[in-house]
């Protein structure tokens, strides 16, 4: 007598809408989830950090104007810190805001509007605050008139 | 339809399981929510270094007044909460024991919070009211 023949379990007889794999999104859900526990992990070192220079160190926010700025990113370590901290914090805050918008808002059109708010607001947000590190002029001449510091040269 | 059964028929609230771990994720939301529109405003106001010095030293004065001291305790509040938790929920997914002991985490979070938030409002609150 012959042996039948036993098929391993889900080996193409499941019903599409119950498949687990292959779905249109790929794995990209799956990827969110666990940027979002990378990124976090790395904000918390790089907010932190952030929140003691700028509010608890020295004079706290009373020492914090123009001239702190320029001290800051006179450092490349400073540029480099901020500009991870300004994308993780993006793209870790939008998929937190996506991931809402999905959960609470319930027709098709609202959530694509709201999305597409949202996506825009992250690129151009993104966008400035990369060019804004990376064009920073400690001594500008805004008008005509440059600007006096003890670090500037004299005009 | 007599009133009384229209009422019977309404879900008494939308409650799911209450305790720590619906709290706690609500509080998460919430947090979340607050520090990103902050983080908009933060990039914007930090930008004002590239219009004029002045520019960008007006603007950070308005933070440096009390009740906007006091909004920044807040956000900080937020923070502080959002990083402990977002830790704990990173336990909870990838450490064996953490399921189990995600109510003990919890508790272990606010204590922490409280300590950090004691110690911060103490600086800040110096700072902002010339202390």
């Amino acid at each position: 007598m012959a042996t039948p023949t036993i098929e391993s379990p889900r080996s193409g007889r499941v019903a599409p809408g119950y498949s687990r794999t292959q779905g249109s999104r790929g794995n990209f859900e799956m990827i969110a989830w666990l940027f979002m526990r990378i990124s976090g992990a790395i904000l918390v070192v790089l907010i932190f950090v952030h929140l003691y220079v700028n509010l608890v160190a020295g004079d706290g926010i009373s020492g914090i104007d123009f001239g702190f700025v320029a001290g800051k990113w006179a450092s490349p370590v400073w540029q480099i810190w901020d500009l991870t901290m300004l994308w993780l914090a993006m793209l870790h805050g939008t998929n937190g805001i996506r991931v809402i918008i999905n959960d609470y808002a319930e027709k098709n059109s609202t959530r694509m509007w709201l999305k597409g708010v949202l996506y825009t607001s992250t690129v151009v947000i993104v966008v400035l605050g990369t060019l804004v590190i990376f064009t920073f002029d400690p001594c500008p001449v805004v008008n005509g008139v440059a600007h006096v510091a003890d670090y500037c040269p004299a005009p | 339809m007599p009133k009384t059964l229209t009422k019977s028929l309404t879900p008494a609230g939308t409650l799911y399981r209450g305790r720590e771990g619906q709290w706690s994720w609500v509080a998460h939301r919430i947090t979340g929510v607050v520090i990103f529109f902050f983080l908009l405003v933060h990039v914007l106001d930090t930008s004002l270094v590239r219009v004029s010095p002045e520019a960008y030293d007006a603007v950070i004065a308005s933070y440096k007044n009390p009740i906007m001291g006091l909004g920044e305790l807040g956000l900080v509040a937020a923070i502080v909460f959002h990083a402990f938790n977002g830790i704990r929920v990173i336990l909870v997914d990838f450490w064996k024991k953490g399921p189990k002991y995600h109510r003990q985490m919890l508790w272990s979070v606010v204590g922490l919070w409280a300590v950090v938030m004691i110690a911060f409002s103490i600086r800040h609150l110096s700072h902002v009211f010339g202390g």
